[in-house]
């Protein structure tokens, strides 16, 4: 038996032990796992199932041991990934840390950082935010004018930050300050303080969704120690560049729309009903259809993306970033609406008696997946990067 | 999958070998010789081994698999060089393969490898692309098979030498709902051909087959309601590959264009309008060379085996995605190069005539919608 072939088979029988039957079933927006300091679990056995993975290393396979990783290859990982699938384990852990934060303090962190930061985000026990946006500051990014002075001992930092995601329930902030004003891409800096820091402020936002998972976040003198700069003084634009790819890339393999909830097709059938055993709405059909087959080619892409290395430089997987969040952002604002559509009046409920749990949900996954073409980087955005970066289309004189 | 070095040199190779020996221009001078394509080029095509890419060595082929030929078939897609490569290397060949007798093998496949004999799929009879209502009729008698019906817009059909015909089974008089394939000399008695001139000058032809008597080796595979469809799927398979190759060159073009074309004072490529014009065609074309490469990498995982319904699935989804991507690419071709786009020298005019022509081949992209929404319960 291959190497590989015995590691499917240990996995497997590790996943048989350790991962609880109730985790093998759809998740709701509400079951997800963040961990952190205050974590809250929906269950006894998400717990568990967070624990056992990441003593293993799991959540972060392919990060090194030292760093508490799991060491695996990409092709280990890979079969890890099927047999989860296989299983359909939900994820035991969702996390800016893993997702965005670790996989750059892997590149351009120091050792001890590395030894600092990374074994716990692995454990889900430091919940990260993402201090980019600033109010003046959105897709001009490089724009960002939050000031980080040099106290000697320590850095000071005043300013604003906005959307930043969970801030209220963030352990640990990733955030971008200006600290030479004569430049502008050049006089960024990437740095990481915690949000229990006196003069950190959050605010949340109230979203037209109704939730608030963002908030304002306001930064008055805010001592940082000078051992949590990552990477140089005034060189932070490369590594912020290198994590919107990361976020990029996870934003499109998470795909949004993977989000559990109503069955597009299902849904469909039940509330449009069927002639001929087609869908009787022939027009709706066909954008039904048109929508799942883009759906699945984007899927194969992923996965195409995932176990191709023939030809992964950084560059080609930058480009593939941006591809992939223009197609998933509108993947999944397609979906929803298609799914809006089917359910027609049962659709519009905003609370209360009269409506389905589910099709409650799906009208608020609606109104949320708006977002999509905003977050990480909005569609026109990553439109320019494709044409410029990709395509090679100049810019104006 | 990714690509084998393997993969990745042979395409290479294809690439290089097309744009050097047969780019985009070619179309006009076998338009002016009056050819549907150029033997010496199909000769060449043969020595580099991708006439019997599909068929194993043990037949006189390279055994590159149906991933390699796709690759060279994009190449060849590219540069819209016209050859049997499609039907007969790929198409002809996975027939052969999945449905032949060892007998039939052993007496096609080293021909077709050599390139010496070439095959044309014979499907269609209307406009439009219905091949559960075949009506060419085969009719079981002492020691053979006669033909009767008529084929309508059958690719390469003016040159092939053997035809795939699609027919259904007439049993005691009744015809049954079992179609079959058929390897039709095209020289045989009873068989006409009419050479159509297409709007994209390839060599399509009408063909009426009149009580043209058949042995019983003509038949290939068996009767039946479905397991014919695969030949179908593989052959859509195969001409999404050629799409995909035909989109992604009408889209380098573009791009060169906006690159060097000055108006304002600006190369017209610095406008921002434009600019994400081509950049949703490049993601459109990300998604439809997903599409391919896993149909593709599909043939190759499960071998010459005969219908399944992922197969269906994913040859609808190859075919629709690619038709959809080249429609597109086709159009802002000409678009976005203005006035001389629309000249008879300028390439666009090249891409967007064969783009329409591939795209209606074996099913419109809305054709294969619908079939995809069937599949999946749509
Ligand atoms: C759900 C959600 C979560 C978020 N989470 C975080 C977070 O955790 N941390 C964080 O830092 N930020 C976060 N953001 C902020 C997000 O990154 C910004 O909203 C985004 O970058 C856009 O910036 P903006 O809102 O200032 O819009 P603007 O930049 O003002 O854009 C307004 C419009 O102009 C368009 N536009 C701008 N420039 C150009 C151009 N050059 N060419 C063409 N069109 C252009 C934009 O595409 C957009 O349509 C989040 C946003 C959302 C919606």
């Amino acid at each position: 038996m291959s190497n590989i072939e015995e590691f499917r088979l240990e996995t497997r029988q590790w996943l048989e032990t350790h991962c609880p039957a109730s985790l093998r079933t759809p998740m709701s927006e509400r079951e997800v796992v963040w961990g952190g300091r205050n974590a809250t679990f929906p269950s006894d056995d998400a717990q568990r199932w967070l624990q056992a993975m990441g003593e293993r290393g799991w959540t972060a396979p392919t990060w090194p041991r030292s760093y508490g990783g799991g060491g695996l290859t990409a092709e280990q990982n890979a079969v890890l990934q099927e047999e989860l699938r296989r299983i359909k384990a939900r994820p035991p852990l969702y996390s800016f840390g893993l997702w965005m934060f670790g996989p750059v303090l892997l590149e351009f962190g120091s050792e001890e950082q590395k030894q600092r930061f990374l074994p716990p985000i692995v454990r889900g026990e430091t919940r990260w935010c993402q201090g980019y946006s600033e109010p003046g500051a959105g897709s001009d990014l490089a724009s960002l004018a939050t000031r980080c002075e040099d106290h000697g001992e320590h850095f000071l930092i005043n300013g604003q930050k906005i959307w930043t995601s969970y801030a209220n329930l963030a352990d640990w902030m990733f955030c971008l300050v200006r600290t030479d004003t004569r430049t502008k891409h050049g006089g960024i800096s990437f740095v990481v303080f915690d949000m229990r820091t006196a003069g950190v402020e959050t605010r949340p936002i109230r979203l037209i969704s109704g939730d608030s998972p963002f908030c304002e976040t306001f930064l008055t003198d805010v001592r940082v120690p000078k051992d949590q700069l990552i990477g140089p003084l005034n060189g932070g634009w490369e590594i912020a560049k290198r994590l919107l790819m990361h976020e990029r890339t996870n934003i499109s393999a998470e795909a949004f729309g993977n989000a559990a909830g109503l069955d597009l097709i299902e849904t469909a059938r039940q509330f449009v009903g069927l002639r001929e055993g087609v869908l009787a709405n022939t027009d709706l059909r066909a954008r039904i259809a048109r929508h799942r087959m883009r759906d699945e080619a984007f899927r194969l892409a992923v996965q195409q993306a995932r176990t191709g290395h023939g030809r992964s430089s950084s560059a080609a997987t930058s480009a593939l970033a941006s591809s992939f969040k223009v197609a998933a952002a509108s993947l999944n604002q397609e979906r929803c609406e298609l799914l809006l559509e089917c359910l027609g009046h049962e659709g519009l409920g905003w609370e209360g008696e009269g409506f389905s749990t589910d099709a409650l949900r799906a009208t608020r996954h609606w109104l949320r997946s708006k977002g999509n073409s905003i977050e990480g980087g909005t569609t026109e955005i990553n439109l320019n990067v494709i044409a410029k970066r990709v395509l090679g289309l100049p810019d104006p004189v | 999958m990714s690509m084998t070095p393997d993969q990745q040199m042979l395409e290479d190779t294809a690439r290089q070998f097309f744009a050097e020996r047969s780019p985009p221009g070619a179309v006009r001078a076998n338009r002016t010789a009056g050819r549907s394509f150029d033997p010496t080029l199909w000769q060449q095509i043969g020595e580099l081994g991708f006439s019997g890419a599909l068929i194993p060595e043990s037949h006189g082929g390279s055994g590159i698999g149906y991933r390699g030929l796709g690759l060279v078939l994009e190449a060849a897609g590219r540069t819209l060089c016209a050859s049997p490569l499609l039907q007969s290397s790929f198409i002809g060949a996975a027939a052969v393969l999945r449905h032949g007798s060892a007998a039939q093998q052993a007496s096609l496949l080293p021909r077709i490898a050599m390139g010496e004999l070439t095959l044309a799929l014979a499907v269609d009879e209307t406009p439009h692309h219905h091949p559960e209502n075949t009506r060419t009729v085969a009719r079981h008698v002492d020691g053979g098979w006669v033909l009767n019906g008529r084929k309508r817009f059958v690719a390469d059909g003016d040159s092939a030498s053997l035809l795939l015909t699609l027919a259904r089974i007439d049993t005691a008089g009744a015809e049954s709902d079992a179609l079959r394939w058929f390897l039709v000399p095209s020289a045989t008695a009873g068989v006409t051909r009419q050479r159509l001139h297409t709007v994209d000058g390839e060599g399509f032809a009408d063909i009426e087959f009149a009580a043209v008597d058949l042995g019983a080796d003509a038949a290939l595979g068996t009767a039946s309601p479905t397991s014919w469809q695969d030949v179908l799927d593989v052959a859509c398979i195969a001409l999404a590959s050629t799409m995909q190759g035909s989109a992604e060159a009408a889209l380098a073009l573009t791009l060169d264009h906006l690159k060097t074309r000055t108006q304002f004072g600006q190369l017209i490529g610095s406008f921002q309008s434009l600019q994400h014009r081509v950049a949703r065609l490049h993601v459109d074309l990300q998604l439809a060379r997903a599409a391919v490469t896993g149909a593709l990498d599909e043939l190759d995982a499960r071998g010459h085996v005969t219908a399944d319904p992922r197969l269906h699935r994913l040859a609808s989804l190859c075919k629709a995605l690619c038709g959809d991507a080249l429609h597109d690419v086709s159009n802002e071709t000409v678009q976005l190069h203005g006035g001389i786009g629309m000249t008879d020298v300028h390439d666009s005019g090249l891409f967007l005539k064969r783009a329409r022509v591939l795209e209606t081949l074996y099913g419109t992209s809305s054709h294969h919608r619908d079939r995809y929404a069937r599949l999946a319960g749509i």
